[in-house]
């Protein structure tokens, strides 16, 4: 077996110009090797460039200095094997629950005949529990709801990696805990490999295999990288209680709050 | 009856009542100025054979409305069909915007009359030029509001499009077009209204058939109160196209079909 990383950022900076000769070094130096089926999560004060490494791996933005491999192949431009979920789930308003999920998969599968494509969108509906809604409109149905259509229709083009931007940050607090449980149910069965961009130390620390902590920007980087061992499927009841789930949220919050504290706002 | 039904029937019929009286009065100030009786009786007389044709000119007044008509949707179609695609092309590229700017600005406030002799000398042909002036005043909102609507396409919508690779053409078809299409007749909208002022000047310069010709030659007849029931007539027919239009733009909608 390999002992190549699946996905590796290696030394990477992101420089955004000002203009007038002026720049602003979002990030710099950051490395970071993610294993096939891990789970990731990157928490950090807002501004300390999460979103944008995302987005640098999604291919949305460009890399200023580095390179980013999935597989040995360098990113340089968004492709279906990195699906997105969005914070604000980007569904398209003029299409149903069906037919959002049927337009991504007609275009990344087109070796699939319509009856294939039919019982492919199905299977990634039923996969979010969504099938009593499927013939609605994305104003039609709840927050919670349209973000497990996102969730849906990134998996259902079967992406090597899932990246989610604050997929539930949107969320009130029991419609993101729902959610959680579900991405982790979705999680066990596909085995995908997923980077969470999140602020929330809970979700990071019950979620992920390993939790990146960011630095301040500018000039962020990879501040610490915090192991979580507690085997999956996780129940979020039992972990209150539990002592490395405690010692990582510990962790975090120290990282977060002591060492790399925001007093700016 | 409810309240507002009672309303919306009493407070047009007082106005009314109004308008007649001040209407009344400007006839008997004025010696010639049709009453409202006259002008009403004229009416009865016009609609009750609107299809006549003694030819050149001498027509009933549905032949003469749909000659208008007719030059109106040419000139309209043309302006469409020309006007969504470069709305589309300013939308989508800036360098196209930055090029095409400066001319739709200054052309823009050109009345429509100043295009007419230039038309004429050009195509020596009344029903052209008509089609031309109001393809020339009419196709700017549909310009402006189709590259309005590709603008307002959100930045989420085209990362949809990034990730899963869309075409250009699919891009066109599956992300922008749908954004866009409410726009596209809002502007279409606004170009109908244009088109059925501007048919009316048109006409009366030109001559020949349509309903500002007609309003024009019944002066020269000294024949008042057709003016009238020209006006009156252009008024409801704007009034129509405008629904309809209005009932077609709902439609394309999504945002209108009781999904928001």
């Amino acid at each position: 077996m390999s002992t190549k990383p699946f996905l590796n950022i290696d030394h990477v900076d992101k420089i955004f110009p000002l203009g007038k000769g002026k720049e602003y070094v979002a990030l710099r130096d950051v490395k970071l090797e993610i294993r096939e089926n891990e789970i990731v999560s990157i928490i950090g004060h807002s501004g300390c460039g999460k979103s944008t490494i995302l987005n640098l791996i999604a291919g949305l933005d460009t890399i200023t200095k580095g390179v980013i491999l999935l597989e040995d192949r360098e990113i340089n431009a968004p492709g279906p094997e990195r699906a997105v979920v969005f914070q604000n789930h980007s569904l398209l308003p003029w299409l149903s629950v069906y037919q959002n999920i049927e337009m991504a998969v007609k275009k990344v599968r087109s070796d699939l005949n319509p009856k294939e494509v039919r019982d492919h969108v199905i299977r990634y509906i039923d996969l979010v529990n969504l099938d009593h809604a499927k013939d609605k409109y994305p104003a039609e149905i709840s927050g919670g709801m349209k973000q497990r259509v996102g969730i849906a229709r990134a998996l259902s083009i079967e992406p090597k990696v899932l990246l989610m931007d604050e997929p539930f940050g949107a969320l009130d607090s029991l419609t993101r805990a729902n959610l959680q449980d579900h991405l982790m149910r979705i999680q066990m069965q596909t085995g995908n490999t997923v980077i969470i961009i999140t602020h929330d130390v809970d979700e990071a620390v019950l979620l992920s295999d390993r939790v990146i902590m960011m630095t301040n920007g500018p000039e962020a980087t990879i501040g610490e990288i915090l192991e979580v061992n507690l085997p999956h499927p996780r129940e979020r009841l039992t972990l209150q209680h539990n002592e490395e789930y405690l010692q990582c949220r510990g962790a975090i919050v120290e990282f977060l709050y002591s060492k790399f504290a925001k007093h700016d706002e | 009856m409810p309240y507002k039904t009672i309303n919306a029937i009493a407070l047009p019929t007082l106005l009314f009542g109004v308008l007649i009286a001040v209407w009344s009065t400007v006839a008997i100030k004025i010696p010639g100025f049709p009453t409202p009786m006259e002008t009403w009786n004229e009416l009865l007389i016009v609609l009750s054979n609107p299809l006549y044709d003694n030819g050149a000119g001498d027509q009933g007044i549905a032949l003469q409305l749909m000659s208008s008509l007719k030059r109106v949707f040419g000139g309209f179609a043309l302006a469409i069909a020309v006007g969504v695609p470069v709305g589309l092309l300013i939308g989508m590229s800036k360098a196209a915007q930055t090029a095409f700017n400066p001319y739709i600005q200054i052309l823009k406030p050109v009345s429509p009359l100043a295009w007419l002799p230039l038309a004429l000398f050009v195509f020596k042909d009344v029903d052209m030029t008509a089609i031309f002036v109001i393809f020339i005043t009419s196709i700017w909102p549909i310009i402006i509001n189709t590259a309005l609507g590709v603008r307002s396409v959100s930045e989420d919508y085209l990362n949809v499009a990034k990730v899963l690779q869309l075409t250009p053409f699919e891009k066109v078809f599956q992300i922008i077009l749908p954004v866009a299409v409410p726009f596209i007749f809002t502007g279409m909208r606004l170009s109908l209204g244009i088109a059925w002022l501007v048919i009316v000047a048109a006409e009366m310069l030109t001559g020949g058939l349509g309903i500002g010709f007609w309003i024009w030659d019944e002066y020269n007849n000294l024949n008042y109160s057709h003016i009238i029931i020209g006006i009156i007539l252009i008024g409801v027919v704007g009034y129509i196209l405008d629904t309809i239009m209005g009932f077609i733009a709902d439609h394309f909608d999504y945002r209108k079909r009781g999904r928001v």
